[in-house]
């Protein structure tokens, strides 16, 4: 069985980045992806990154995926694609499955940056075709420019659902309306203004009741909510559409951690279950690192500051202190928390803060 | 009154139509599709391009409809599009729970409804 120095788990944003760093300094590493290419979710998004100090602001997604991957390139490190980590054994080891093949990766350091999967919520004909999560509708459009319908209810206004809303209308595909349960918008300003403009209904305080259709959607049934977010009694009403898109949030794909004997707390400003972990990114088992939305839901900049934590900290960890290696953490340390104070980025921080003081 | 819909739908003759199409004019994207290739859905051969996957190409066929679920016989699409949600099994020349929001589109692969868990070969 082969051994390497740092298996890295995902190759979006944190993992690219963690890899990239690690190698950098010095250290053999193996990425290992299941995807035929690099960059994660960032190879579905087309909208231009802000905000953050992170160097690439006004650079979108698949940009950003391009530039990480041509880094990562640049080192000596081993990319593993088409790969899927199918599980963690003891000692150390994980075990890889690929089209007709299993085998087994031993390592030394382990950096998990598996990223997380989309939510659904629960309504009457929930599992119909044409129900979509937000991730899988940005695919079919962004990467292969495939339609996914010609008429959308988008449900969830955070910014997922506003940023997907604009990019379907930049496809020639109507959006019915926005559907939010809460009673204001969750998203940036910017990116719901753009959709007001563009005449697209906003509807706060509003949920979806039912999808409609038989071996398909053909109309979903949407009603008002009240302050309890309970369906309010005579308030449904049917709307044209034959695609649902469910932009209701992420949960962290921590499986792997949890065969690995991790720590696991619940925390919901997370996203769900996470790893417990210290800021330099590793968990409750010495030599694991975890980086990006697998650490708790966020953001792709605040994935890639965690995945260059993550690869510093590993890489120190098997080759000893290192300026270089120290000088990454400080600036990445603080640029995370230059984020973090901003208003979109409060949510991700009480629930770091929470999950650093389960674990105390 | 809401419609619920049938917990055993029949097959539809006719697949879905009327949602199928790719993109053509797009202000930020242009799509750099692969070769033509031909599947088979079902037995019917359909158009696809190399370096999409099975799942894209359906849809961009017009397809939605992937499988039936195992006990209530309920219509399934995908839902995730990364291999993460299973709700997208169908049988892949012959191969029963293949992924298809995953798997490649290949020259002459045969892709089949999936009912319930499948058969293996």
């Amino acid at each position: 069985m082969k051994t390497v120095d740092i298996a890295v788990v995902g190759g979006g944003p944190a993992g690219l980045s963690a890899a990239t760093t690690a190698a950098r300094l010095g250290a053999q590493v193996t990425l290992i992806d299941d995807n035929p290419r690099l960059g994660g979710q960032l190879i579905k998004q087309t909208h231009k990154f802000f905000g953050s100090k992170s160097h690439y602001c006004g650079t979108r997604g698949i940009d950003i995926a391009t530039i990480l991957e041509r880094e990562l390139r640049a080192t000596a490190a081993e990319v593993l694609l088409e790969t899927t980590v199918v599980g963690h054994y003891q000692p150390r080891t994980l075990g890889l499955a690929s089209r007709d093949r299993f085998s087994r990766l031993s390592y030394r350091c382990l950096i998990v940056a598996s990223g997380a999967a989309e939510n659904t919520i629960l309504f009457e004909n929930n599992d119909l075709p044409g129900v979509y999560g937000a991730g899988a509708v940005q695919t079919l459009m962004n990467v292969h420019g495939v339609r996914p319908g010609n008429r959308v209810l988008m449900v969830g206004s955070g910014n997922i659902g506003l940023i997907v809303s604009y990019q379907l209308i930049q496809a020639g595909i109507a959006v019915a309306a926005v559907v939010e349960a809460l009673p204001k918008i969750g998203g940036y300003h910017v990116h719901a203004a753009k959709l007001a403009r563009l005449g697209v209904p906003i509807l706060t305080s509003h949920t979806i009741r039912a999808a409609i259709g038989r071996d398909s959607v053909a109309g979903a049934i949407i009603c008002r909510v009240g302050r309890n977010l309970r369906p309010l009694p005579r308030t449904d009403r049917r709307l044209n559409c034959d695609t649902i898109c469910l932009a209701v949030g992420l949960t962290p794909l921590s499986e792997l951690l949890w065969q690995a004997g991790c720590r696991m707390f619940w925390v919901p400003e997370l996203g769900g279950h996470v790893a417990w972990h210290d800021e330099m990114m590793q968990t409750s088992i010495p030599g694991i690192y975890v980086a990006g939305d697998v650490s708790g839901i966020e953001e792709a900049s605040t994935a890639m500051l965690e995945g260059r934590i993550a690869g510093a900290a590993a890489a120190q960890a098997l080759l000893g202190p290192n300026p270089d290696a120290a000088g990454i953490i400080a600036e990445a340390k603080a640029e995370l928390a230059a984020i973090r104070q901003g208003p979109f980025g409060e949510k991700a921080a009480k629930g770091k803060k929470l999950l650093a003081q389960l674990g105390a | 009154m809401l419609k619920r819909t049938s917990k055993r739908p029949r097959a539809s003759r006719h697949p879905l139509t009327a949602n199928s199409g790719r993109i053509t004019e797009h202000p930020i994207l242009s799509f750099e599709r692969g070769r033509e290739l031909t599947f088979y859905f079902e037995g019917r051969p359909l158009k696809g391009y190399e370096g999409e996957t099975i799942a894209a190409a359906l849809v961009a066929n017009g397809v939605r409809l992937f499988r039936y679920s195992e006990k209530l016989h309920r219509p399934r699409g995908f839902f995730c599009a990364v291999g993460k949600c299973s709700s997208c099994l169908m049988v892949v020349d012959g191969q029963p729970n293949t992924m298809v929001c995953m798997e490649p589109l290949r020259e002459g692969v045969r892709v089949e409804r999936q009912k319930g868990r499948g058969r293996l070969p």
